[in-house]
C-alpha cells in the first residue's frame, strides 16, 4: 500500500466553489456502482473530463472544493475515473471527509493553484504534505492528521470497518 | 470562559465535561438517518464489510424522499434494497410511499429534540439545529460506520454567530433572512464552524421559520445551524427542559449583524448560492417554472404565505407552478386550511410529498434554456436538469408572486392595503 503515499499525475486546473452537483449531477445518483459513476465525473462543468483524465492524475483548485450536497458519489466518481488525488485551497468538510473515507488523498495547499500548468506532472507525497513539479519546484500542503492517514493507508474506511467489525453477525 | 450550545451538545455526547474548539472527540448518536439516494450506499458498504445489523434499530430512521413514488427502476430498486433492509431488522422508523415526507421535516416533526447529536447521510441534516440539536450531515461510508459502532468522530467547530434584531416587515420572510446571510459572508463564510442564529429577532420567529434559517447553514459551509431552544422549541417538540444552552460568555470567531426590520426580499442569482440580490434590484427575469416546496420552504408556514397571494389569482399562462407540501402532515394541515383548492384552482400542479425537483430527479426538471424561480436551496449549475437552465433562489412569498406575475416580482404589495 506504500504507493497510496505518493500520487504522480497530470494537473487539471478548476476554479473555486467546485459544487458536488457539477462533479457528479444529481440525475446519476440513482447509479451506484462506482465504474458507472465515473463516466459522468466532473460533467456539469467539463463534460470532456472522464474521457480524457488518466490514472492518477491530479485535480488543483481553488477554494471551497466540493461544496454541497453530502454525496459521496462525488468523490467516488473522481477516484474511479482514475483522479489519484485533489488538491485545492480549502474543501467544504462533508466533501472532504467523504473523499478521505473513500481512499482518495484531498490535500489542501494555499500555493498549489497559482503555481501549477494545466497538463503539467506533479508528484504529492502526501506523507511529508508536499508537492514536486518535474522542474523540482516545491510546494507546501498540509500534512494529514495520524489518524487520516492511516484510513488513507487502509485504503480507506471500509477496510478499517472490516477489521473492527467483519464478521460480527 | 463560556461556552456555546454547540460545545455543550458535543462534549454531552462524547461523555466529557467540556470540550474547545479543534478538539477531537468521539460522540455517541442519538439519531442516524439515510434517505433513498444515500442510504443504498451505505448499505452496500455494511455488506462490504460482512455485518449490517443497526447498533440501536430505535435510534436508525430511513426516509424514502428524494424519488417517491419511483419514477424508474433504478430507483425502484434502491427503494427495495432499504425496505428489505427495513424488514430484515425489524425497524419502526422506516419511512416507505404512503409514510413520506421529506427527510428532514419528518425529522423535525417526529424523531429530534433539543440537545441530541444527529447525523444524516444528506447535507441539509443542519436544518435540525433549529430544534436546538447538534445536527449535521456526512457521507455514505462514514454513516454505515455510525451504524456498526453508534459513535462518530467530530472536531468541535468554531462557531459564527448571526445576531438577528427586529422583525421582519410583511411579505419578507425567513428564507430572506438566510439569503441575506450568505450573501453576507459568502459561500465558504462560515465553512467547518457552527453556525448560531440569536437575538431577539430569532426569538421573535416560529419553528418552521428557524427550520428555514438552519436549513441554509451548509450553503455558506456551515457545519450546522444552530438556534438556542426556547419556549417555542419545547412547545414544537414536547419536551419540558433543554438545558443545553450557549452562555452569555461563550466565545464566537466572529459575529455578524443582521436587521430585519430593513430587510428587503433577498434573491440568489444563477449559479451561486451567494450570488445574493434584493429582488428590487435583479431586474426582469421571466420564469418558465416556479417551485414552492422542499426542505428549506415546504413548510404549513410557506404554504400558507404563498397561499395568500395565489389565493383568488391565477398563474400568469406561459408560467407553470409546482407545489409540494414537505410531508403528509403538513400535506393535510394544507388541506385543513383550504389550501388545496387554492393552489390547484389558480393553476398549480399540487404533487405528493417528496424532494421533488429540487435536485433534478423528479417532478419538474428543467430543460435547456429553461428558468426556474424556486423556494429550495441551491441553484447550482444543472442542478434541477440541464447544464443551460436557470434558477433564482426566493422565499414562497417571492416564488408566489412570481407565478402570478410570469417574472420574478417583489411580493410585498400583496401585503399592502
Amino acid at each position: 500500500m506504500m504507493e497510496m503515499f505518493r500520487v504522480k499525475g497530470k494537473v487539471w486546473l478548476f476554479g473555486d466553489d467546485v459544487d458536488t452537483d457539477v462533479i457528479l449531477p444529481g440525475k446519476y445518483l440513482v447509479l451506484t456502482k462506482p465504474e458507472e459513476l465515473a463516466k459522468h465525473a466532473m460533467e456539469g462543468i467539463s463534460p470532456s473530463f472522464s474521457g480524457k483524465v488518466s490514472k492518477g492524475d491530479i485535480i488543483v483548485a481553488g477554494r471551497n472544493f466540493g461544496c454541497g450536497s453530502s454525496r459521496e458519489h462525488a468523490p467516488l466518481a473522481l477516484k474511479h475515473a482514475g483522479v489519484g488525488a485533489v488538491v485545492a485551497e480549502s474543501f467544504s468538510r462533508i466533501f472532504y471527509r467523504n473523499a478521505i473515507n473513500i481512499g482518495l488523498p484531498a490535500v489542501i495547499s494555499e500555493g498549489a493553484r497559482g503555481r501549477l500548468k494545466e497538463g503539467e506532472v506533479v508528484a504529492i507525497d502526501l506523507e511529508k504534505g508536499e508537492l514536486t513539479t518535474e522542474a523540482g519546484d516545491r510546494i507546501a500542503a498540509e500534512r494529514f492528521p495520524q489518524f487520516l492517514l492511516e484510513i488513507l493507508r487502509d485504503g480507506g474506511l471500509v477496510q478499517n470497518m472490516k477489521k473492527r467489525y467483519g464478521g460480527k453477525k | 470562559m463560556g461556552k456555546t450550545i454547540s460545545e455543550k451538545i458535543l462534549a454531552r455526547a462524547a461523555g466529557k465535561k467540556s470540550v474547545e474548539p479543534g478538539d477531537y472527540v468521539v460522540g455517541k448518536i442519538d439519531i442516524a438517518m439515510i434517505h433513498d439516494l444515500t442510504g443504498p450506499l451505505t448499505l452496500n458498504v455494511l455488506r462490504e464489510v460482512g455485518n449490517d445489523r443497526p447498533w440501536d434499530p430505535e435510534k436508525v430512521v430511513i426516509i424514502l424522499d428524494h424519488q417517491v413514488p419511483a419514477n424508474s427502476v433504478a430507483t425502484a430498486a434502491l427503494h427495495k434494497q432499504l425496505r428489505e433492509y427495513a424488514v430484515k431488522y425489524g425497524l419502526k422508523n422506516f419511512h416507505d410511499v404512503g409514510r413520506q415526507g421529506v427527510c428532514h421535516q419528518l425529522l423535525a416533526e417526529s424523531y429530534v429534540k433539543p440537545g441530541m447529536l444527529v447525523v444524516g447521510a444528506d447535507s441539509h441534516t443542519c436544518t435540525l439545529g433549529a430544534l436546538g440539536a447538534f445536527a449535521t450531515g456526512i457521507g455514505s461510508t462514514e454513516m454505515a460506520s455510525v451504524f456498526l459502532s453508534g459513535e462518530l468522530w467530530f472536531r468541535v467547530p468554531e462557531t459564527v454567530r448571526f445576531e438577528l434584531e427586529g422583525k421582519l416587515m410583511p411579505g419578507v420572510s425567513a428564507k430572506d433572512v438566510a439569503l441575506k446571510a450568505i450573501g453576507t459572508v459568502g459561500v465558504d463564510g462560515a465553512r467547518y464552524c457552527a453556525t448560531e442564529f440569536t437575538g431577539e429577532g430569532i426569538g421573535g420567529l416560529s419553528m418552521d421559520s428557524r427550520l428555514t434559517i438552519c436549513n441554509m447553514a451548509i450553503e455558506m459551509g456551515g457545519k450546522t445551524g444552530i438556534v438556542n431552544p426556547d419556549a417555542k422549541t419545547l412547545e414544537y417538540t414536547g419536551v419540558k427542559s433543554a438545558p443545553l444552552v450557549s452562555d452569555r460568555d461563550a466565545s464566537y470567531k466572529r459575529t455578524v449583524q443582521i436587521s430585519l426590520a430593513k430587510l428587503e426580499p433577498q434573491v440568489a442569482m444563477p449559479h451561486s448560492v451567494g450570488n445574493v440580490k434584493a429582488v428590487s434590484e435583479a431586474g426582469e427575469v421571466h420564469a418558465d417554472q416556479v417551485f414552492i416546496g422542499s426542505c428549506t420552504n415546504g413548510r404549513l408556514e410557506d404554504l400558507l404565505a404563498a397561499a395568500r397571494v395565489i389565493k383568488g389569482r391565477k398563474v400568469k399562462a406561459g408560467t407553470r407552478l409546482i407545489v409540494i407540501p414537505a410531508s403528509n402532515r403538513v400535506f393535510m394541515e394544507a388541506e385543513k386550511a383550504g389550501l388545496v383548492r387554492a393552489f390547484v384552482e389558480a393553476g398549480a400542479s399540487l404533487c405528493n410529498p417528496n424532494c421533488g425537483p429540487c435536485l433534478g430527479g423528479h417532478m419538474g426538471i428543467l430543460a435547456d434554456g429553461e428558468t426556474c424561480i424556486s423556494t429550495s436551496n441551491r441553484n447550482f449549475v444543472g442542478r434541477m436538469g440541464s447544464t443551460a437552465a436557470k434558477v433564482y433562489l426566493v422565499s414562497p412569498e417571492t416564488a408566489a408572486a412570481t407565478a402570478v406575475e410570469g417574472k420574478l416580482a417583489d411580493p410585498r404589495k400583496y401585503w399592502m392595503g
